[in-house]
């Protein structure tokens, strides 16, 4: 199969702890395969690929990739390293100083993140790899826990370089065991795309027999490829295109591509990743006499997708997220035999499903039966005793005298302080958005402008924002509501802890005006009167309500580290 | 062999639990599953869902089609509701009565109760009682595995087992409890079908 791998089989000695239960999932259950998320499936292959080292930052549906290595046993005797990155581009330029060094790094983010991480990683791809380098982002269609359903397939293609997209768990434990010796083949970082349904489903995975050793340490062998100065980019830019007719070759041979031909040609599909699980979940009992091309690594693979556009009166183009595919295959000139999201015969919009599919394989819509009348919307909600919670009663409070319409809000646990009873936000568009938005609007005379952001969020993009607001002296007062954690996406390390004030004074918010205070309904009046105090201050001022996550008070590790630093 | 369970109630009352404890039983006897759940923001309060298929075929898709779940199982009775327009034509749901009242418009308890009652195969059991009956008030999800269970395509003698590899890093008296429940909820279904 893939590069020749042995199948392992009856596997059960190796520990790995499951993230959800933390429990022994091999010595539970006796079987020939093992029971794994997605994300562990591609965390799990990258232990067995000989990763030196995993970089993310959180982000749902991702997180669960590192808190598997996190958990792994292996991962720590091989001393993999393992640290949670502030943002995801520290992730991705970590890994490629890791690839430099000339070890295997991995690197993991959801869709959102890319954007952040943009500029690393379309560079990474003109420098090239010395140890390989596999960038995996989840993207989420139909938003379950994302601002935006943007598909990464696109960037991929931007940064031109070749793509991965498995269609199931076993498929993506091989597909990132191959991406690293691809990439290394290649000199390119390779991009693997997942989605929501594949990174939270769990499904048995066999694995392979042996875990490959990590690379040694080893400079490049050309000194200047990652010296990006003109001069020498124009020759790696160059030399990164003259590879490209080998990637479509590589696509057109890759088993992740496979063309089932049918003697019916008035149909031909071609299913890209998860959406050929939804287009054979409806052939489970039947035979398919048309002919299929299932998609899973790019660049497409031009001689087949040139075969079943000439051989067939019309191609369904099926894929999770944007019309990647279809807007290619269709062209400028837009083929009308093509069809899929762009000509409604799919959604534009929203994740696939097998009776969606269905429907547009007989040229037909699908509606969903409507839920019973009866049936509220049930939505996510801060936990009974959250700190937020406290925060958020003072500041409408405080806001009362100055009127709605001026916080600027974040993404994080906090940001559901939109919803009743508190309606205490008005915007949440990107990571340290908040600072900045704030700044804007305190720039065009809205003020006092409040920007509300958490600890981590805070690390990951906030300091930058601060810096232009304090170079400013804008006049916005900018609470940060620490909880020790990353709580939104499932509670892990928060690199702000215990650097906030020291940060904020180095950048040169006045110490006078850094007010630390715990929020509890008990110091209710206290909170509201420091907050009146830094809305009249004419500059910037920083407040930071500061209560451990009621989720973590059974971490000991965090407590520890609490006490420890002082904080509490 | 084809067994598609739709998993439902609100984040933090156990569904992952259930689907983990009956996708163990399906994988120690070799059957192919596939089991999709609701992780990140919804796991806050929000109504959360998870798809468990399992089969002696390959299992495709992640998703269970619409119409095509052969059980719902609800720890939750508004939440059972959310997912009726997955329910097969002969498919039971069975539920939960108590409420997670964590919204300000919770529809009236009897109003669900004859809603759930339209749907053709349907059972309703206080399982919050009879979990602490059996002594042990927190495996109410549990118990709706035991009445469910008569619904399962796996034998109860490898769903009490694997109940008991679930459990078994937190000792024997917690395993035992959770098979008491599991006994329990199925006991009070055997009477009703
Ligand atoms: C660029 C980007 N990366 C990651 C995420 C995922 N994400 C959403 S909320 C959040 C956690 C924020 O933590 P913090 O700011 O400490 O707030 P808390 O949830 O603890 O209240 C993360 C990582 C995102 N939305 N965007």
């Amino acid at each position: 199969m893939f590069n020749g791998v042995k199948l392992k089989k009856n596997k059960y000695n190796k520990l790995f702890k499951c993230c959800i239960f933390s429990l022994d999932y091999t010595k539970l259950y006796k079987s020939m395969k093992k029971l794994l998320l997605g994300d562990e499936a591609i965390a799990q292959a990258g232990i067995d690929a000989g990763i030196s080292g995993m970089y993310a930052y959180p982000g749902t549906p991702s997180t669960e990739i590192m808190e598997y290595i996190r958990a792994s046993k292996t991962a720590k005797e091989e001393n993999i390293h393992m640290t949670w990155s502030t943002n995801e581009k520290t992730s991705m330029e970590g890994a490629l100083g890791m690839s430099y060094a000339g070890k295997r790094a991995m690197v993991a983010m959801k869709h959102v993140g890319l954007n952040v991480a943009a500029d690393a990683f379309v560079n990474s791809a003109i420098t090239g790899v010395n140890g390989g380098i596999v960038v995996v982002v989840a993207d989420d269609p139909s938003m379950h826990s994302s601002q935006n359903e943007q598909d990464s397939r696109y960037y991929g293609k931007f940064a031109q370089i070749p793509i991965l997209e498995p269609s199931n768990q076993q498929e993506a434990y091989h597909a990132i065991i191959n991406a690293f010796d691809l990439s290394e083949k290649l000199n390119v970082p390779i991009l693997v795309r997942i989605t929501t349904r594949l990174a939270h489903s769990r499904s048995g995975v066999e694995l392979i027999d042996t875990k490959r050793e990590q690379n040694k340490l080893e400079l490049p062998k050309n000194p200047n490829q990652f010296i990006l100065l003109p001069s020498i980019a124009r020759v790696q830019y160059r030399a990164l295109l003259d590879n490209y007719p080998t990637f479509i070759k590589e696509s057109e041979e890759s088993i992740l591509n496979k063309y089932t031909d049918g003697s019916n040609k008035k149909l031909g599909v071609v299913a890209c990743g998860i959406a050929y699980n939804y287009l054979m979940e409806n052939f489970i009992d039947k035979d398919i006499d048309f002919p299929i091309l299932k998609v899973s690594q790019y660049p497409l693979p031009k001689k087949y997708i040139a075969k079943i556009v000439a051989e067939c009166d019309a191609i369904l183009v099926v894929e999770d997220g944007y019309p990647f595919v279809e807007e290619q295959i269709k062209g400028f000139l837009d083929n009308d035999k093509v069809h899929g999201r762009l000509d409604g015969f799919l959604p534009r919009d929203g994740e696939l499903n097998p009776n969606i599919v269905a429907a547009a394989l007989k040229g037909e819509k699908f509606e969903k039966t409507a839920d019973p009348e009866i049936v509220q919307p049930r939505m996510p909600s801060m936990c009974v005793g959250c700190g937020h919670i406290d925060a958020y009663n003072a500041l409408n409070e405080a806001l009362e005298q100055y009127g709605k319409g001026r916080v600027f809000s974040d993404i994080g646990c906090y940001t559901l302080g939109a919803y009743e009873p508190f309606t205490a936000i008005n915007t949440c568009v990107d990571m340290g958005a908040s600072i900045t938005m704030a700044k804007g609007a305190a720039d065009a005379g809205l003020t006092p402008a409040i920007a509300v952001i958490g600890d981590s969020t805070f690390t990951h993009s906030g300091i930058t924002s601060l810096i232009d607001a304090v170079v400013d002296k804008s006049k916005i007062m900018v609470l940060i509501s620490d909880n020790f954690t990353t709580g939104m996406t499932g509670q892990q390390d928060s690199n702000a802890l215990g650097r906030i004030e020291k940060i904020c004074e180095g950048i040169g918010v006045h110490p006078d005006h850094i007010r630390v205070f715990v929020p509890i309904a008990k110091n209710h009046d206290e909170m509201v009167k420091i907050m009146n105090e830094e809305l009249a201050y004419d500059g910037v001022s920083v407040i930071i309500p500061r209560r451990q996550c009621v989720r973590t008070l059974k971490d000991l590790e965090l407590n520890a580290q609490i006490k420890e630093l002082g904080l509490a | 062999m084809k067994s598609d369970i739709i998993i439902s109630g609100v984040g933090g009352q156990g569904t992952i639990t259930i689907a983990a404890t009956i996708g163990g039983a399906a994988l120690n006897n070799n059957l192919n599953l596939k089991q999709s759940e609701v992780h990140g923001m919804s796991q806050r309060g929000g109504s959360v869902v998870s798809n468990l298929r399992i089969s002696d075929k390959e299992v495709f898709s992640d998703l269970i089609p619409f119409g095509g779940a052969d059980i719902i199982l609800s720890i939750e009775p508004m939440e059972s509701l959310r997912y009726t327009s997955y329910l097969s034509e002969n498919g039971w749901l069975v539920t939960n009565v108590t409420a997670y009242d964590n919204i300000d418009n919770y529809p009236e308890i009897e109003a669900l109760k004859s809603e759930i009652k339209k749907v053709k195969n349907s059972i309703i059991l206080d399982a919050n009682k009879i979990a602490k009956e059996s002594g042990s008030s927190r495996s109410n999800n549990i118990v709706m595995l035991g009445a469910a269970s008569h619904f399962i395509d796996i034998p109860t003698d490898e769903l009490e087992k694997s109940i008991s590899q679930f459990f078994n890093a937190k000792g024997d008296k917690i395993v035992n409890a959770n098979i008491k429940a599991f006994r329990a909820g199925r006991e009070f279904v055997s009477g009703l079908i």
